[in-house]
């Protein structure tokens, strides 16, 4: 008797085994993955919205974040340091379970992060990174990319290599990380190569107009100048146009998130080159890294961690298809 | 002294920049060559257009704090309205429509409501910047796209080897003194900005002259905003709420033209525009940084209002009320 029903048993699990591995097996770790993601939420305070690199991770971040059923909110300080100081300040007393920042600067925010990770919110920053470091930095290594884009100068405009040595750097604001950490690169590539002459070295505060008319009083002192460097291809829309008009050759070696833009502009030669920082991969560096935080749950600040965004050098020769990206909408 | 006392604010300020062409000529290379001199009008044409603009304004005791901001986003429609399809012809026609339409609200409010000037086009920038951004397109920057390229010449088109822009400035400047010395609205605009009350008793339309003057301002900032737009061949728009303005209207007060209205020409905005032009030229051809730069202008500035006020101190027949 009790061998026949320990036979049947054995047949029904055997049976019941079958069934489960024909229908699939649940994975055990699925539930918790989910779990871990609802009802959070996620706040993100940009420089400004409306330009291709702020609307680009708005974008990445809601795609990836949104379906998991993340809240996803946006607070637009539009270019002012105390709307966005206040914004953060809100923020902290709403309690987000992640915050997103953007930083003008270095310094201007420094202490706001430092409170919101004691008031237990995740602090992520991208790409200009604040002199406070908090849970996580996605963006680019500003000095190594000075150095990379110094290196660049160099090989172009050497007089070893049949440049004339003279080269010219428009910056953007001069406090923001972008400029700041990326002058020193280039500033410890140049010390070493005494050759190259930098003739200007002039911030235009990220706006167009003031880059041309820097770009046309330089070009018009240095007919010989060999090279520009500036810090953003929105910006050097304006260094270019200066370069057009000066009817000289000037290479125009400049930066961005790699918008369909940057890619029309090499196209039609309103750049020789430029450094690209994947926007939809900071994205997903940044959703990516959030999930994490979520799914580990470690005491905010406790990891204080940095991804750096590969560097592509794009020209007109090596952009493929698909080295830009466009924002919806756009033609 | 009775020599020197005699000088007007103008001709102070054209000595100044006289003075400061001579410093520079003699310590920084290359400051007087016919290139450089181009590039310096050049670079200060599009505030020398808005400069005229705003005079007209201000002699005729008003001010108009809303004027980048119009000249950003109705341009910025345009472009945008080319890139959805619409031929550039009829693009420019409605954006130069939007711009005169704000600037009849703007004179509605200032001429009917009797808001003060500077209220009524302060919020009007802000409310025209936002329903640009939030209505009319999504970006701060607008490109060209190639349909527009014929609009490039404004920045890029050179007339005897003249860049556009500058054409455009000696354009508007000619226009602007021929309307205010030899028509009839140009002298209403006079009169209404020396004395509004005695104006309308000598049966000056005051109210349409005010509407007139806000709908020209508008437009000549249309204009402005093309040429801005052609010469680095996109229009950003975040240019509404930079400090421009302010360097419009110091173009302005500094030339001469006095904030409390019926004084001054358009001489007075070139020589203001040109003290700039060479200040800015000169000081970014010392490589000396943007910043350093905000400080010594803001400093010549000073100095500039100061000798004008000791060598024409105001009293009770020189000062008016409203003046600022």
């Amino acid at each position: 008797m009790r061998f026949l029903k320990r036979a049947a048993l054995t047949a029904l699990v055997a049976f019941g085994g079958t069934m489960a591995a024909a229908d699939g097996i649940d994975d055990p770790a699925r539930a918790s993955y989910y779990d871990a993601f609802k009802g959070k939420k996620v706040a993100y305070v940009p420089v400004a919205m409306g330009f291709d690199l702020t609307e680009g991770w708005a974008m990445g971040l809601r795609e990836a974040l949104e379906p998991l059923g993340v809240e996803f909110d946006i607070r637009d300080p539009n270019w002012s340091t105390s709307a966005g100081a206040q914004a953060i300040t809100s923020l902290i007393s709403e309690k987000p379970d992640v915050l997103v920042v953007h930083n003008p600067d270095v310094q201007s925010y420094a202490r706001l992060l430092k409170k919101a990770e004691a008031a237990g919110i995740y602090v992520v920053q991208v790409n200009m990174r604040s002199s406070y470091s908090t849970d996580a930095f996605i963006g680019a290594d500003y000095v190594g990319m000075g150095e990379q884009i110094g290196a660049r100068l160099v090989e172009k405009c050497s007089p070893a290599n049949g440049g004339s040595g003279k080269i010219a750097i428009t910056q953007g604001v001069l406090t923001a990380a972008a400029s700041a950490y990326q002058m020193k690169g280039i500033s410890n590539v140049l010390a070493k190569h005494p050759e190259i002459q930098l003739v200007s070295n002039q911030a235009a505060d990220w706006d167009s107009t003031k880059a041309r008319n820097i770009a046309a009083t330089v070009i018009q002192q240095h007919p010989d100048l060999c090279a520009i460097a500036g810090f953003w291809d929105v910006m050097d829309v304006g260094t270019s146009a200066a370069i057009k008009e000066s009817g000289q050759d000037v290479y125009l070696l400049t930066q961005g998130g790699g918008n369909k833009t940057a890619c029309d502009g090499l196209k039609k030669g309103t750049y020789s080159e430029v450094v690209v920082y994947h926007v939809p991969g900071q994205a997903r560096d940044m959703a990516n890294v959030i999930k994490q935080l979520l799914q580990a749950q470690p005491e905010p600040g406790a990891i204080k961690s940095a991804l750096f965004t590969p560097l592509q050098f794009l020209t007109k020769d090596n952009i493929t298809e698909d080295s830009c990206w466009s924002l919806p909408g756009q033609q | 002294m009775n020599l020197i006392g005699r000088l007007s604010q103008e001709q102070i300020v054209f000595g100044l920049a006289v003075l400061l062409c001579l410093a520079f000529t003699i310590f920084v290379p290359g400051f007087l060559t016919t290139n450089n001199l181009v590039i310096l009008v050049r670079s200060v044409s599009i505030l020398g257009i808005l400069g005229v603009a705003m005079g007209i304004v201000v002699i005729g005791r008003g001010i108009d704090l809303s004027l980048v901001a119009v000249m950003a986003i109705s341009v910025a429609w345009s472009l945008q309205l080319v890139s959805g399809g619409m031929p550039l012809a009829q693009a420019l026609i409605f954006g130069l429509a939007f711009s005169i339409l704000i600037g009849v609200i703007n004179g509605v409010f200032i001429a009917y409501v009797e808001v003060p000037a500077i209220f009524a086009t302060l919020a009007m920038g802000t409310a025209i910047y936002g329903f640009g951004r939030y209505f009319l397109f999504d970006l701060d920057v607008i490109y060209f796209t190639s349909d527009a390229d014929s609009l490039l010449w404004l920045g890029e088109g050179t007339v005897l080897g003249l860049p556009a822009p500058i054409i455009m400035f000696i354009g508007v400047c000619i226009a602007a003194h021929l309307f205010l010395k030899f028509t009839k609205n140009g002298s209403f605009l006079r009169a209404v900005g020396d004395n509004a009350a005695a104006a309308r008793i000598t049966g000056v339309p005051v109210r349409p002259i005010i509407i007139l003057q806000y709908m020209i301002s508008a437009s000549i900032g249309f204009l402005a905003g093309c040429v801005t737009a052609a010469s680095v061949a996109s229009m950003n728009t975040r240019v509404a709420h930079s400090t421009f303005v302010y360097d419009v209207i110091l173009v302005v007060v500094l030339g001469g033209i006095g904030l409390s209205g019926g004084r001054g020409g358009v001489r007075n905005v070139v020589v203001g525009t040109l003290l700039i032009g060479v200040l800015i030229n000169g000081m970014t051809i010392l490589n000396i940084q943007y910043t350093v730069q905000n400080v010594i202008k803001g400093v010549i500035l000073l100095l500039a209002i100061v000798i004008d006020t000791l060598l024409n101190p105001r009293d009770e027949q020189t000062a008016q009320q409203g003046d600022i």
